[in-house]
């Protein structure tokens, strides 16, 4: 190859490469404000800070959910399978809210560590599947369930 | 290895010559298959088990943002040529593609927030996902800018040509994000090592609109590429003997 060509590639490639290498590193020292949300087990060993705006999710744990019959006022505790937080919340929750359901809620926490949300939005993942083959998915698992405890 | 396709894509009238007879072809195919695959993912796919049809703007929303990451790339690597061995073609192919790669990812970003109210709950969320295509959608804009307001033409080739390489980087920003940090964005849909965690009947017309908005693209890009090369080759001996010979 011509050497000027030859040149020209190692100053574009080293270019590119020092400027990758210095966002990557800045990307890396804010990861925490890149992150979208906190998890329960970092707001669990004190990560997260108190009484600031911030968001937390996890997984909204079955059988958790209470709500107010009289206002929109609800309350259930998320969890990442290791340490669970309570969320409070007063509002219209999204459709894709329910148990098991990945959800990120944006609020403070006070002082019991109880997350007061003012708004709660639903992660989904990017398994699509047709309503039927949930539903046949979902017996099987519960057929599974109700012969292994027979046995 | 022979380099010949090589310097023959680089040669302008070689190109006007494969474009003219491949453009509207591609352009018409892509037409065909978008419609196939849009009206087969909008009106008989089946629905989501979660999210109802509201799922089906998947069929607009993923073709579209695929197609505005790999319209970068094309540009980077165009970039790159043009600044290693300064062949004519590729400023043309940043030129040409910049605008139509900026519209896709606008339609990503638009289709996206569409998507997002009603499953997530909101249009717009600053995580890492989202807000490294708006930088891409940014980077589009910077070329587009930068090429048009440059007086010295030369000189806004060059420039384009280094935002082009540069830009880059955010590609695997974008692809990596949603696993990197916690995002509000689901993992790829598409993925190069597996098979996609949904069955046939919902991915085959997502693969037939993403192959038809590939084709119906490129058509237009040609299209573009070959009135820019003829604005640019316009003193050349062949551009002359073209005119003649479409009797204008």
């Amino acid at each position: 190859m011509h050497p000027v060509r030859k040149k020209r590639i190692i100053v574009i490639s080293s270019i590119v490469l020092v400027l990758g290498l210095a966002l990557g590193l800045v990307m890396y020292a804010l990861q925490q404000n890149i992150n979208l949300f906190y998890s329960p087990t970092q707001i669990a060993t004190g990560e997260a800070p108190e009484s600031i705006m911030l968001r937390a999710g996890g997984m909204v744990v079955e059988g958790s959910v209470h709500r107010n019959n009289k206002t929109l006022a609800v309350s259930f505790e998320i969890t990442d399978f290791v340490e669970k937080v309570r969320v409070e919340y007063k509002g219209i929750l999204p459709d894709l809210f329910r148990e098991g359901q990945g959800i990120v809620a944006q609020g403070k926490l006070n002082a019991e560590g109880t997350l007061v949300a003012s708004e709660v939005l639903a992660k989904h993942d990017e398994e699509y599947m047709p309503p039927e083959i949930a539903e046949a998915l979902e017996k099987a698992k519960l057929n599974s369930a109700s012969s292994n405890t027979s046995y | 290895m022979s380099w010949t396709w090589f310097h023959k894509l680089g040669s302008p009238k070689w190109f006007f010559q494969f474009a003219s007879r491949w453009a509207l072809a591609s352009f018409w195919s892509g037409v065909v298959l978008l419609l196939v695959g849009v009206i087969w993912g909008l009106g008989f796919a089946p629905e989501d088990y979660q999210q109802g049809n509201s799922f089906r703007i998947i069929y607009i929303h993923v073709p579209a943002a695929i197609l505005a990451q790999s319209c970068y790339l094309g540009l980077g690597i165009a970039g790159f040529v043009f600044l290693v061995w300064q062949m004519k073609m590729a400023p043309v192919f940043i030129k040409s593609v910049a605008p139509l790669g900026a519209l896709a990812a606008v339609i990503a970003l638009l289709s996206g927030a569409i998507w997002g109210k009603p499953t997530w709950g909101t249009w717009w969320v600053w995580d890492a996902r989202l807000t490294s295509v708006l930088v891409l959608f940014l980077l589009y804009m910077g070329v587009i800018a930068i090429q048009n307001s440059l007086e010295d033409k030369v000189l806004a080739d060059k420039a384009v040509a280094v935002i082009s390489v540069v830009g880059l980087i955010n590609l695997p920003i974008i692809k990596y994000s949603v696993e990197w940090w916690n995002t509000l964005h689901q993992p790829a849909t598409f993925k190069l090592t597996e098979a996609p965690a949904m069955p046939i009947e919902m991915w085959l017309p997502l693969l037939i609109s993403s192959l038809g908005l590939y084709l119906f693209i490129a058509g237009l890009a040609m299209l573009r590429m070959k009135t820019e090369v003829l604005n640019r080759e316009r003193r050349s001996g062949w551009v002359k003997d073209e005119v003649l010979k479409s009797g204008v």
